[in-house]
Parts: structure tokens; sequence; C-alpha cells
């Protein structure tokens, strides 16, 4: 992970008629880090994700995405960017092999559909149509698409939500790869175990501000530090962990 | 501010055209994945093609009973046996033709005989109110028969009497005859009404359904937004959508048009530069009819509601634009209904090009008409369509 910032937010806001959803937010991310936004629902993180997507218009503030401005050149943006939408969907009756060619196109860009159905765990489903796949491969196959491109940013907008405990698990570790590529990740999550894992740094929203902003080991540090203690003694296990020990870790092909 | 300049020489090589293309392919290869579509746009046309395809010609048949006690032997028996569009009930009784007669199930019922006394043919003609005009149709080709066979008659009789009794005749009445051309006009069979308007119908439905559904869903399921994601801009996404669904209903309209004509003998004039001619219409039909669709798929709240919505805006138009029945046929209030909708000059434009051979200047009020309705249709468009 290098210092230099690819994302620089500064006082962004967004209004709609009567909500504030967003409420000046600054913040950076720097190249080749998992950055966490964090937040209960309706806090504003889908708002600001979708604001430097490109796909939703602030009221103020400004935006950068590896020194291009959101302002000037959105378009630029988008080709350098790769976005998971939550619930986003594709046409139900092509095959995967059809719509990786769809977006080959889209990003005009030239990719070996197998290379990329393998890099997400898909490569036996190439003919499968999109509405076959269960839930975690739908998550796995969309998260494909916006590799397409060869981004340097991509953009997961709650990746996880709705998966059993083995699909997550094969989700992290492949985000954790795309990271290792040199790829910038920019995930929301209100799954805290989750955040605490994969991200370098979170940034935890409420009410459409930033209340918090540094890596998960040091804002647990602060808050112990505070004299924060948890009321009930921690067992070496969990219940996830005793449900993954029963049913395995293993991907399943659901 | 390097890396800057990179990305403007990148935005400039990124062809719109390249990813209009990837989503016309997707978008085609979900139409024809999609069985409501192909029944919409060519099975559909084509059942009520065959159906109208198998009634007869232009030619009305008349039924007439003939009654057994008929002398079969005269001269007017058999020419009227010879008339084309008769066919003769022989089989039953003179109580059971009087009885189907009453029923409308024969036309007319006819009885030939020889009035012994003066040695002349007489014909008794017995029509019902319950088939009126096929009656009238029997009566007239009977009266002519006989109106030819009297005049031969008396041709023949004035060859053989004193030339003085028939000038004191003449003073008083003249013999008349009617001298009939038949010109050997193109025959106009029912395919070639009913095909075109089939045609017209199928473009109009396939347009507002196929664009009504398929821009809702999309907006519906976020694929639109996914899209938006993406370096294509949102003219190009409409445009690959519609030339996917362009070509499909071109294609389907060449099997409607090459089944018509070579199961059915639809007349193409000009042979193919005709069905070509056929095709460009229809592109232009679509095109306009594609906006009601936007519409719908932006007023539509509800998946459900598209079809209520979709319905309003073609059922109308299949019952009064000349799709089934030709809309002279319609009271003279309703014909102004007809005439303001666009169908009615699709439809009239398709048979003008196809029976007549029209060019694209005989057709230029409907093609007018055509584009004033894409005009105000689109203008709504533009006004309802949503993205999100």
């Amino acid at each position: 992970m290098s210092n230099s910032e690819i994302i620089v937010v500064k006082d962004l806001v967004k209004h709609y008629k009567e909500i504030q959803a967003v409420n000046g937010i600054s913040f950076s991310v720097y190249e080749g880090e998992i950055f966490g936004l964090l937040g209960p629902n309706g806090a504003g993180k889908t708002t600001t994700l979708e604001i430097i997507e490109t796909l939703r218009e602030k009221t103020s503030g400004t935006v950068m995405v590896d020194g291009i401005s959101l302002d000037h050149n959105p378009n630029a943006i988008k080709q350098i960017i790769g976005v998971q939408l939550q619930a986003a969907n594709y046409y139900p009756n092509l095959m995967l092999n059809e719509l990786l060619d769809l977006f080959a196109g889209l990003y005009n860009a030239s990719i070996d559909n197998a290379e990329m159905l393998a890099l997400v765990g898909l490569e036996t489903r190439g003919k499968s149509k999109y509405k076959e796949l269960s839930g975690g491969q739908k998550q796995r196959f969309s998260i494909a698409t916006t590799l397409i491109n060869k981004p340097k940013i991509v953009f997961l907008d709650e990746p996880t939500t709705g998966l059993d405990p083995q699909a997550r698990r094969n989700l992290w570790d492949l985000i954790k790869e795309i990271r290792s590529k040199g790829t910038t990740v920019v995930i929301t999550t209100h799954y805290m175990d989750e955040a605490q894992i994969l991200c370098d740094r979170v940034a935890i929203i409420e009410k459409g501000k930033i209340i918090s902003l540094n890596s998960p080991e040091k804002l647990i540090d602060n808050l112990i530090a505070s004299g924060f203690e948890r009321k009930k003694e921690v067992k070496s296990a969990n219940l996830e962990d005793v449900f993954l020990s029963l049913t395995g870790y293993e991907w399943r092909d659901e | 501010m390097n890396g800057g300049m990179n990305k403007m020489q990148e935005k400039k090589n990124y062809s719109q055209l390249r990813a209009m293309k990837a989503i016309a392919i997707a978008s085609f290869r979900s139409i024809i994945r999609n069985p409501s579509a192909v029944v919409f746009s060519i099975a559909f046309p084509l059942v009520f093609i065959v159906a109208f395809g198998f009634i007869n010609g232009n030619s009305i048949k008349m039924e007439v009973g003939i009654d057994p006690q008929s002398d079969t032997t005269g001269t007017i028996y058999h020419s009227f046996i010879n008339s084309p569009n008769v066919e003769l009930k022989k089989q039953f009784t003179a109580a059971e033709l009087n009885e189907r007669l009453n029923r409308g199930r024969i036309d007319a019922v006819l009885k030939f005989d020889k009035a012994s006394s003066t040695n002349t043919e007489v014909v008794e003609i017995i029509t019902s109110q319950a088939s009126r005009e096929k009656g009238m149709f029997v009566r007239s080709l009977v009266t002519n028969l006989i109106d030819k066979q009297n005049i031969e008659y008396y041709k023949n009789v004035s060859l053989h009497v004193d030339s003085s009794i028939i000038e004191r005749a003449r003073e008083t009445t003249k013999p008349t005859e009617l001298r009939e051309t038949k010109i050997s006009g193109r025959e106009y069979k029912m395919i070639d009404f009913i095909l075109p308007g089939q045609l017209g119908f199928s473009i109009l439905s396939a347009a507002v359904f196929g664009t009504a559904f398929v821009f809702f869903s999309l907006r519906q399921t976020m694929v639109l937004k996914r899209f938006f994601a993406t370096p294509i801009r949102r003219p190009y996404i409409i445009l690959g959508e519609a030339l996917s669904r362009l070509i499909f209903q071109l294609l389907g309209s060449s099997v409607i048009i090459v089944i018509g004509h070579f199961v059915f003998g639809f007349t193409l004039i000009n042979g193919i530069w005709t069905a070509l001619e056929m095709l460009l219409l229809s592109a232009l039909g679509l095109i306009v009819f594609m906006g009601f669709g936007f519409v719908v798929s932006g007023i539509a709240k509800s998946e459900n509601v598209i079809p209520p919505i979709a319905n309003i805006i073609t059922l109308p138009q299949f019952l009064l634009c000349g799709t089934f029945f030709p809309i002279d046929a319609f009271p003279k209030w309703l014909q102004i209904i007809s005439k303001a909708l666009p169908l009615t000059y699709l439809n009239d434009a398709l048979r003008m090009i196809a029976f007549e051979g029209a060019g694209l200047m005989d057709i230029s009020s409907q093609l007018l008409v055509l584009v004033l309705w894409g005009i105000v249709v689109y203008a709504a468009a533009v006004r309802f369509f949503r993205w999100e």
C-alpha cells in the first residue's frame, strides 16, 4: 500500500428534497488499500459511493478520482473504475459468457471469458444463464463484471449481504486477491467482522457524517483505551465457528 | 496532471458504437429467448393470416336450393348452374329447403318450370330476410340470365315477322340491351387485405409491449444503472435496445411476408422491391410506435399495470385501424376516430405499396401523418420516460 491518494472527497453534500443524505463528508482513499464505509442502513454509505461512481449528482463538494475531477470528466472516471451495485441484475436469459461479451463491449475491452470466470470460481458456469445462478454465484459474477476493464479501483456495495457463511468467506478471499494485484477496493458493509478482517481503514458514517476514520485495529485500541470492556467474557470460538466446523469451509455450488 | 491527460486520451479512443453494438447483441439474444416476443411478433399474426388465408378470394359464395320438382332441361337452368359463385343444393325436399332458407343456411330457393300453355320457361325464386343480401344477388343473377335469354328470343322472333309490325311496336317500347365489359383487373384477394393489417398490428404490439416491458424491467432490476457505471452514453443504450428490437421485428415481418406470398399468394406487385419497401415502412412504423412503449414504461408504477395501459393503446387501433375490417365499413363518426389513429396510416401505406405498387410519393400523406404522430409521441416520451 502506497500513501498516494487515489480518491479525494472534500465537503461532499447530497440533499434530497427533504433529507440530507450526505452532510459534508471528507476523506481520502489510498492507492492499493481496502477502504471500508461502515454504518447503519440509511447512514449515507451508498449515496456517497454512488456519487463517486458517477451514478448520482452531488449537491456540492469536490471529488477527485485518480487525478480526474468528477465535475469535469465523469466518463474518464467510469473507464478506470469497476462498480458492483447493491441488487443490480443482468439480462436473466443470457449466459454468463454472453454477459461478459456485453460488458467487454461496454468497456471496449478484450477479455478471455474463461479466465474471467475462473477468477471468481465460475469456470464451469459459462453456459449457464444468469437466472440459474445461486445468490452467491450472482455476487461473484457481479464482481467479475467489475474487473473487465482492469480497473484501478473497485467499488463493492454490500457484496456479502444475504450470503451464507461459506460464500461470505470465499468472497473475502476473492476481494483480498483483487487487492493483492494492486487494485484499490472500496467496500460498504454493515458486518463488522467483515470490515475487521478485510479493511485496512474504515470510515464510520452516521447521519451523513463521518464520525470516525482509522484502521480497525486503531479504532478498537482507542475504544479499549477509553476504558471500554465487553460485558461477557469472550470464548475463543463463536457460533459461526461451530457452524463452519460442522458444515465445512468450502465453497458451495448452492 | 499527466495522468489526467492520459485519461483524456483514453476517452477519445472509447467507441460508443462498439458499446452500442454489444447492447444490441445482448438485447437481441434476450428477445429471441423470450417466448412472448416470438409469439406476439410472428406466431400471432401468422395464425390470423392462416385463418383468413383459407377464406376464399374475392368471391361471394351463394348457396341456392333447387326445388326437387324442377324441370332441369330448360336453357335458363343450364346457364344458371354454370354461373360462378353458385353452390347448388339439390338433395333436399321442398320443406327442408324452406326450413333452411328460413334460418339463412341457404340464400335462395329456385324452382325451374315450364308453363305448358305458352311454352314459356318459368323461374320461381324464394328469398328470405335471413339472408337478404345474398338473396338479392341470386335474384339479380337470375334476372340477368332471363333478360339475356329474352333479348335473344326477340331478336330471333324479329327475323321471322313482318318488319312493319316491329316498327309499330318500337313506337311504344324499344328493347334495351346491356353491353357489359369486364376489365381483367388484378385480383384483390383476402390475403392482400389481411396481411398488411396483421403486419401493422404485429409492429404496433411488439413496439408498445416489447419496449414498455424491456425498459421497465431493465430499470427495475437496475440493469440500466449498471450500464450507467460503464462509459456508454445514455442515448446509445436506447439506440442499442431499439436496434435489436428493429432487427428482430424486421426478421419477423420478413417471415410473415414470405409465408404470405409463397403459401397464400399475397400480392407483391414489384416482387422483392415491394417486400423491401414494406420492410422499410415497417421500420418507420416500429420507430414511431416504440415511442408509445417508452411512455408506458415511464408511467407504469408496476409491471402489472403495463398490459392494461399498453392494451389501451393497441386494442382500439387493432379494431379501428383497418386491421381486420376496412374502415369504410364503419359509420362516419367512427371513421373520424379511425382516421385519427396512426396504425390506420401504416396499414394503408402497406396495402398501397404491396397491392398498387405505390411509390414513396404516393404514400407521402400517410408518411406525414406517421411522422407527425412520431413527433407527438416522442415529445410525450421525453416528458414521461424515466431512467431510474
